[in-house]
């Protein structure tokens, strides 16, 4: 199936929201937060995608031309016949929240609990969302984009700047 | 049987589990290599439960990647898996180049791949030996690090670093190769098998130590699938998968008559460190077909790119050459990237190691993610230890090849 068969396949099944991109070989499928654990359900139960290759996130908060503040993506593999596909939706403040898919593909523990770490994105019916590379006491999410590179004392006191103000 | 965790998020607790005994492993062991940190809910001697505690070593690698031109950020990959920097190095400016679309020359490609090549070995040579020194094999660990001493004065020759080369550039190399660093590479391939045979001899055969790694901590085909392990992993646990042969990149395409892909199918401690060990023979092979056939011609890109800086000739006796380089070192100017996205990946020696970049059109990363194949691997130990003996927790993590600084970045 090619991938713009795959992309009228999802349409028709997940309604118009469905977009697609494409940059040398990454072909992307966009889908909506709501809509982001069903389509990767289908995609991993018929398209045979059995792997999760990679989970992470970023802010766009100060990206050229950008409206969500969250990105996340989803890097699909299909073992057996090498295909691979990015799926990509956003969420955005001031409560980020997705449905977590270690219920598909356990090796989304540790990703998902990374961008949580990072960036305070919440994962709906994840097992044990806690931090994991930085302590428990800590208060920020330090790849946010207001979170600045350097500067004692004002790591912890940085004014937090939302998406309308950027 | 599928692998389940007993319970994934409270403890085995209550009066009637009195007796079981928490183990503090880390975050300073011998065995560890590293700094990582493994709670134990011990029965006896079984370890019924296992929360790894990583983080010990985290210093924001991402987040100065955010802030570092696509030639700067060169040297923190390299810290990434400092066992074996040159991959990392390979597997940053792979993806740089996918999204600049940058072609590289055909001489860059097979020196990139001899030094790929080199950190595979140079990784298997310290995962299979440390294996050894935690199951009380220490003569075999030594055999392994004279020969890694070896792939450590290759860097030097070619570079001027042993631990960080921080060799490759957007577009090319750092400088060319010499003669001296070809006849040391072909030196290596010569005497690189009768070492390797001596670590064969000393371990495949040994009683204590195929005993201490048959039958454990095996992984099965699905299991490694979900659990999204790669690399040297998962070809134990027998997905056959190789994105040198699937997704060849660099010169894999034209070598792929001279190397094979191992797998095993049994997936437990010992089919991975021979599928380790048999690798390194196959990159060996690699290396020699790429040596024997390494293109001439210029290691660079053309400087007409404006992706590589132009040779001081050029800077000091033309005007174009001025320029050139003034734009690519003004912070302000640099690389023209499209506002993209682009996920590139390679096959490492621990597995695949990506990059997911984000671009907004400057020559500095917006966001420079890494796909760090230990921090992938890590969580597979709860599942693998369950049901073993704490002596087996070693061999397990050897097994997996955690290193601290690409964990935890």
């Amino acid at each position: 199936m090619s991938n713009e068969e795959l992309v009228g396949v999802l349409r028709e099944k997940f309604g118009d929201g469905i977009r697609s991109s494409q940059f040398r070989d990454n072909f992307r499928i966009h889908v909506e937060a709501a809509r982001v654990h069903d389509v990767l359900a289908y995609l991993k139960h018929d398209h045979g995608f059995d792997m999760l290759v990679e989970l992470c996130a970023a802010d766009y908060l100060r990206y050229p031309n950008a409206t969500d503040r969250y990105g996340v993506w989803y890097c699909l593999l299909n073992v057996s016949t090498g295909r691979r596909l990015i799926v990509k939706t956003f969420v955005n403040d001031p409560s980020p929240r997705l449905p977590s898919v270690f219920d598909l593909w356990k090796g989304a523990d540790w990703m998902e609990r990374e961008v949580y770490d990072m960036y305070g994105i919440e994962f709906d019916g994840h097992p044990d969302l806690r931090r994991i590379l930085l302590p428990d006491e800590f208060t920020s999410f330090p790849l946010r984009k207001d979170y600045p590179l350097r500067g004692r004392g004002e790591r912890h006191n940085f004014q937090p700047i939302t998406r309308a103000e950027a | 049987m599928p692998l389940e965790l007993a319970d994934a998020i409270a403890p085995p607790e209550g009066p009637d589990k009195d007796y079981l005994w928490t183990l503090n492993f880390g975050p300073q062991h011998p065995a560890t290599h590293t700094t990582l940190r493994l709670i134990l809910t011990l029965d006896g001697e079984v370890v019924v439960k296992a929360v790894p505690d990583i983080g010990y070593l985290h210093s924001g690698f991402e987040k100065l990647g955010e802030h570092l031109d696509f030639n700067q950020y060169v040297t923190i990959v390299d810290r990434m898996n400092y066992i074996s920097p040159m991959a990392n190095e390979i597997a940053w400016h792979h993806t740089i180049e996918k999204l600049l679309g940058i072609e590289l020359t055909p001489r860059c490609k097979y020196l990139r791949t001899i030094f790929a090549e080199l950190s595979r070995i140079h990784d298997h040579l310290l995962c299979c030996g440390a294996v050894a020194l935690d199951l009380g094999g220490f003569t075999a660990f030594l055999y392994a690090f004279n020969q890694r001493e070896k792939i450590y004065d290759i860097q030097e020759t070619a570079s001027g670093q042993r631990f960080h080369p921080s060799f490759t550039r957007v577009g090319g190399l750092q400088a060319d190769v010499s003669d001296e660093w070809i006849a040391k590479v072909r030196t290596f391939v010569k005497e690189f098998p009768k070492a390797h045979a001596d670590v064969v001899r000393l371990l495949n055969r040994n009683r204590i130590f195929l005993e201490r790694s048959q039958g454990i901590g095996v992984l099965s085909r699905e299991e490694a699938i979900n659990l999204s392990a790669t690399g040297p992993i998962a070809r134990a646990s027998g997905v056959v998968r190789d994105l040198r042969k699937d997704e060849p990149y660099l010169a894999y395409g034209e070598l792929s008559s001279a190397f094979k892909v191992v797998c095993a199918t049994e997936g437990d401690c010992l089919a991975r460190y021979l599928v380790r060990m048999d690798e390194m023979l196959e990159s060996l092979k690699i290396i020699e077909a790429a040596i024997e056939n390494l293109p001439t011609g210029p290691v660079n890109v053309d400087a007409n790119s404006k992706a590589v800086l132009p040779n001081q000739m050029a800077v000091y006796r033309s005007i174009e050459g001025l320029i050139h380089h003034f734009e690519l070192i003004m912070t302000n100017r640099q690389w023209h990237a499209p506002v993209e996205e682009v996920y590139g990946a390679i096959e490492s020696p621990n597995g695949e190691l990506g990059f997911y970049v984000v671009s907004d059109g400057s020559g500095t990363a917006y966001r420079a993610r890494t796909r760090p194949p230990s921090f992938i691997h890590f969580q597979l130990f709860p599942y693998l230890i369950q049901g073993h003996q704490l002596s087996d927790v070693v061999a397990i993590l050897g097994s997996l090849n955690i290193i601290a600084a690409e964990l935890d970045r």
